[in-house]
């Protein structure tokens, strides 16, 4: 039941590549990502429920938190040209 | 085959429906502003779906708050994420598909 479920949102992170690879302006790109790394984080927790480990849930709560900062980093600077 | 499980298979399948339309979504809208709308709203619940299905699997422990809080740091998190996005590209300057126009 958990495999199923990964392998789904494995084929839904390939699906939102496609518009990663493909987006025509940096913003299509960004959001990709973002979508991608929000997927990232399901997959972990359930990678960790399938080998019964529940030490993956740590990891996918800090990937949360990285992939929030990473998104709104790469819009700041591209805003303005530098991150201070 | 216990009821716990049969709830978390129903909550799974929920979750990856959404999940997946998202992700067709983000593919097929023709502009960016509308991209934006699978990627901010069913995304996030197909998500939230699919952590709430693992909550009632494993019951109330230790596991389970973990979870509640990725639920909640998602539910903040992702749609922040998506209007950050939409105010910079607002900012500069891109414009909503109308329509007739070539997709984009």
């Amino acid at each position: 039941m958990f495999s199923t479920a990964a392998v789904l949102v494995l084929i839904a992170v390939l699906i939102v590549l496609y518009r990663a690879v493909k987006g025509p302006r940096i913003y299509d790109r960004v959001l990709a990502v973002n979508v991608m790394g929000t997927k990232t984080v399901v997959l972990l927790a359930l990678i960790g429920f399938i080998y019964n480990r529940p030490h993956f849930l740590d990891i996918a709560l800090v990937y949360a938190l990285i992939n929030f900062i990473a998104t709104i980093a790469i819009l700041k600077y591209k805003e303005t040209g530098s991150l201070q | 085959m216990d009821v716990r499980t049969v709830i978390t298979g129903i909550f799974l399948s929920i979750g990856c429906f959404f999940v997946l339309v998202a992700a067709v979504g983000v593919v097929r809208f023709p502009d960016f502003y509308s991209r934006m709308h699978p990627a901010g709203k069913a995304d996030t619940l197909g998500q939230t779906m699919i952590l709430i299905g693992l909550v009632i699997y494993e019951g109330f422990s230790f596991v389970s708050i973990k979870l509640l809080l990725i639920i909640l740091f998602i539910f903040i998190a992702n749609p922040t994420a998506t209007h950050a996005v939409a105010k910079a590209a607002y900012l500069a300057g891109v414009k909503p598909w109308q329509k007739g126009d070539k997709t984009r």
